[in-house]
C-alpha cells in the first residue's frame, strides 16, 4: 500500500507543473491567443523563483518572485502581439529562444547551490492518516494551488460573464469589438494570467520538484503543456486529467523498468505523445465538437479600427 | 610618387610586424563545449579545466570558449570561426564534433585540435578521454559494503558503450564484495533532465534499492536520496552540498592537468597528436572525498583507488558474461578496443540491454 501511495505522490509532483502552465495557456488560448512561448516563461520562472528564494531563505517569496517575473515576461508577448500585432507563432518561439538564453545568463550564479524547498503541508493528525492522509494533507503548495485554478478557471469561463465575454472575444473579437468590448485589454490580462501560471509552474519546478537551478531544467515540459491544452479541447477538467495520464504515463515506465517489464523504454516513453496524437485524431472527428471547442480566433492577430 | 608608396609599404610591413609581434606574446586556447558550462556536471568540469588554465599560465595565455555547440554542421563553423580568430589550440568536448574537427583540421595546419572521447586523429588532430569506469568499480564496493539489502538502483540515459562499461563495472565491484549483489537499472532517455532523473530515483526507491548511482548530469537523484535518508554517488562533479547525508562519493572529471600539460607543450613548440585515456593515475578521473560510511568502508575504497592508480584495471579475469558464456579468463584484462564497443552486460545483471 505504501508503494501504491508513493508513485502517486510522485505522478502528482510530476503532473502539477504542466496542469499549471496548462491551465493558463488555455484561459490566453480561449482568448484568441497563441502563446508558444510558455517553455521561455516557465524557465524565467523557475531562475527567478530559485534566485529569489535562495537570496531571501524564503521559498515563499520566491515562489511569489517566480509568478511575477512569469507574468512581467509575457508582458513582452502581449505588447508585441496586441499592440504592435506581430505574428503570434513567431514571437511565442522567439519569448521561448530569448527565455532559455535569458534565464541562463540570469542563473550564471546559481549554478550548484543547493536551494530552498518549499516545505509539505503537514496538518497533525490529517496528515497522520493512512493512505488519505499524505495524498490528501500532505502534499507541496503548488498542488493545493493547482487544483484551486482548475477549478478557478473551470467557474470563471463557464459560469461568469466576464468569462463567457472572454470565450465570445476567442471566437470572433470583431463582433466582440463591435459590441463594444475592450478586445485588447482581455487579452492583454488572459496573456498576463498565462505567464503568471508559467512562472508558477516553473517556480514548482526549482522549488518543489527538483530544488535546484540548472540551464534548461525545464526540459520540454512548456511543450507539454501546449499540447494538453488541445488534448483538453480547451475545456479546463479535461486538462487535470490529461496531465495525470501524462505524469502516470511518465512514471509508470520507470517504475515498470525495474520491475523488469521488457517492454523498451523508447516506446513507454512516447506513450503519452502517442495518446495526444490520438486525441487530436479522435476529437478533430467530429467537426461539430471541434468547432464548438476551439477558439475560432485563436492566433489571428486583432488591430481595433480608429 | 614612388617614394611615397614605398614608405606606404614599409609602414604596412612594420604594423603587420608588428601584429604579429603581438600575436606571438599570448597563446590563444579555445574550447566547444556540446552543454552550457552551467550545467554543473559535464561541460561545468571541462570549463573548470580552462580556468585552471587561465590559473595556471595567467597573463601568458588568453583563452576562449563556445558554449551550447550543437554536433554537426553548427559545430564545423564554430572551429572554423576560432581558428580564424587565432586560437593555436582548440579542445572540443564532445564526441559529436568528431568530423567536424576533422575537416577544420585539415584546413588549418597550424592549429592544434584536441578532441574528447573521440578516436579519428590527424597530425594537428589529438584525442583524448577518461576511464570513468575505474571510479565506478571503487563505486560498486562502496555500494555493496553500505547497502543493507544488497540491492542498488543505477540511472542510465542512453546505452552506449561508455555507459554499459559503467554499468558493468559497478556490478563487478559490488560482486567482489557480495556475489549476490543485485542491481535494478533504469533508462530515462536523456542526458539531462533533472525531473525525470529525480521520478526515476523515487521509484527506484519505492521499489527496494537503498542506494542509486547514476550515468545522468543533474543533481536532482542524489537530492532525492537525501529526502528520504538514504545513501547515493554524485556524477560528474562533487555534489556534496546537495546531499551532505547521502552522497558517498562523486565519480569527478578533472581535465585541469590534461590541458595545463597540453597548452605548456604548445607554448614549448613540443606539442604532438596522440590518442590518451586518461585514468586515476593521471589524475583525470577523482573520486570526491568519501563521506557517510563507516572507516573500515572508507579505507577498502581508499585501497582499491590506490590498486587501480597502481595499474590494475577493474575488468580483469575470471569474468563471464550476463548469458553465461566466459568472456576473460583468469587474469586477462580486457583491451581498450573491447572496452569502448561494449554492448554486452556481465553475468548477474537483471536486465535485457536495450540494442
Amino acid at each position: 500500500m505504501d508503494i501504491a501511495v508513493n508513485i502517486l505522490l510522485t505522478i502528482a509532483t510530476a503532473a502539477t507543473p504542466l496542469l499549471v502552465a496548462a491551465i493558463g495557456e488555455l484561459v490566453v488560448e480561449r482568448s484568441g491567443v497563441l502563446n508558444l512561448g510558455v517553455e521561455g516563461m516557465m524557465i524565467m520562472g523557475a531562475v527567478a523563483g530559485f534566485g529569489a528564494g535562495y537570496l531571501t531563505g524564503s521559498p515563499w517569496l520566491g515562489l511569489l518572485a517566480a509568478v511575477l517575473v512569469g507574468a512581467l515576461f509575457s508582458l513582452l508577448f502581449a505588447v508585441m502581439t496586441l499592440s504592435l500585432a506581430t505574428n503570434q507563432v513567431a514571437t511565442g518561439l522567439s519569448l521561448t529562444l530569448l527565455g532559455l538564453g535569458l534565464s541562463g545568463m540570469m542563473g550564471t550564479g546559481f549554478v550548484g547551490l543547493p536551494g530552498e524547498r518549499l516545505p509539505n503541508l503537514y496538518i497533525p493528525f490529517l496528515t497522520d492518516l493512512p493512505v488519505v492522509g499524505r495524498l490528501v494533507f500532505g502534499q507541496d503548495p503548488v498542488f493545493y494551488i493547482s487544483i484551486a485554478l482548475i477549478a478557478g478557471v473551470a467557474w470563471f469561463l463557464f459560469r461568469t460573464r466576464t468569462g463567457l465575454t472572454l470565450r465570445s472575444i476567442g471566437d470572433s473579437h470583431t463582433s466582440a469589438h463591435a459590441l463594444g468590448i475592450h478586445v485588447l485589454r482581455y487579452r492583454y490580462l488572459a496573456v498576463l494570467f498565462g505567464g503568471a501560471c508559467a512562472g508558477l509552474a516553473g517556480g514548482q519546478l526549482s522549488l518543489v520538484y527538483t530544488p535546484q537551478w540548472v540551464e534548461n531544467m525545464t526540459a520540454g515540459r512548456g511543450w507539454i503543456a501546449l499540447a494538453l491544452v488541445v488534448f483538453a479541447s480547451w475545456r479546463p477538467w479535461r486538462g487535470p486529467a490529461g496531465g495525470y495520464i501524462f505524469g502516470a504515463g511518465r512514471n509508470g515506465q520507470l517504475h515498470a523498468q525495474a520491475f523488469g517489464i521488457p517492454v523498451p523504454s523508447q516506446f513507454l516513453s512516447s506513450l503519452p505523445y502517442l495518446a495526444t496524437i490520438a486525441v487530436l485524431v479522435l476529437i478533430s472527428r467530429n467537426k461539430r465538437l471541434t468547432m464548438m471547442n476551439t477558439p475560432a480566433a485563436l492566433g489571428q492577430p486583432f488591430v481595433p479600427d480608429r | 610618387m614612388k617614394k611615397l608608396l614605398i614608405a606606404l609599404m614599409t609602414t604596412v610591413a612594420g604594423l603587420s610586424m608588428a601584429a604579429t609581434a603581438q600575436a606571438q606574446e599570448k597563446l590563444k586556447a579555445c574550447w566547444v563545449y556540446v552543454g552550457p558550462i552551467g550545467d554543473f556536471g559535464y561541460s561545468y568540469q571541462h570549463d573548470q579545466g580552462r580556468l585552471d588554465v587561465e590559473k595556471a599560465f595567467g597573463d601568458k595565455v588568453e583563452t576562449a570558449y563556445l558554449e551550447n555547440v550543437a554536433e554537426g554542421p553548427d559545430a564545423e563553423r564554430a572551429f572554423e570561426r576560432l581558428a580564424r580568430e587565432n586560437c593555436k589550440i582548440i579542445f572540443g568536448t564532445s564526441f559529436g564534433f568528431m568530423d567536424p574537427m576533422v575537416k577544420v583540421a585539415k584546413r588549418f595546419p597550424d592549429v592544434k585540435f584536441e578532441h574528447a572521447t573521440g578516436y579519428k586523429t590527424a597530425d594537428n588532430l589529438a584525442v583524448y578521454n577518461a576511464r570513468f569506469y575505474e571510479g565506478r568499480y571503487v563505486m560498486g564496493q562502496i555500494a555493496a559494503k553500505m547497502s543493507k539489502k544488497g540491492l542498488a538502483g543505477y540511472i542510465v540515459s542512453f546505452p552506449i558503450p561508455e555507459v554499459v562499461m559503467g554499468i558493468n563495472s559497478f556490478m563487478l565491484g559490488a560482486q567482489s564484495i557480495n556475489p549476490d549483489f543485485k542491481l535494478k537499472i533504469v533508462w530515462v532517455n536523456s542526458w539531462f533532465d533533472p525531473g525525470k532523473e529525480a521520478d526515476a530515483a523515487k521509484a527506484l526507491f519505492d521499489q527496494g534499492a537503498d542506494i542509486i548511482t547514476q550515468h545522468t548530469d543533474s543533481t536532482a537523484p542524489l537530492q532525492v536520496a537525501e529526502e528520504r535518508g538514504l545513501l547515493g554517488f554524485g556524477q560528474s562533479s562533487d555534489m556534496i552540498k546537495f546531499a551532505p547525508k547521502a552522497q558517498l562519493t562523486s565519480n569527478t572529471d578533472d581535465w585541469g592537468p590534461y590541458y595545463v600539460e597540453r597548452v605548456q607543450a604548445v607554448l614549448d613548440g613540443t606539442w604532438k597528436t596522440g590518442n590518451v585515456w586518461l585514468g586515476i593515475k593521471d589524475g583525470a578521473v577523482v573520486l570526491s572525498p568519501y563521506t557517510n560510511m563507516p572507516d573500515d568502508v572508507k579505507k577498502m575504497a581508499e585501497e582499491t583507488e590506490a590498486k587501480i592508480a597502481g595499474g590494475w584495471n577493474p575488468f580483469t579475469g575470471p569474468v563471464d558474461k550476463q548469458d553465461g558464456t566466459p568472456w576473460l579468463k583468469d587474469g586477462e584484462v580486457a583491451d581498450d578496443e573491447t572496452l569502448l564497443g561494449m554492448n554486452f552486460y556481465v553475468k548477474g545483471i537483471d536486465d535485457k540491454l536495450p540494442q
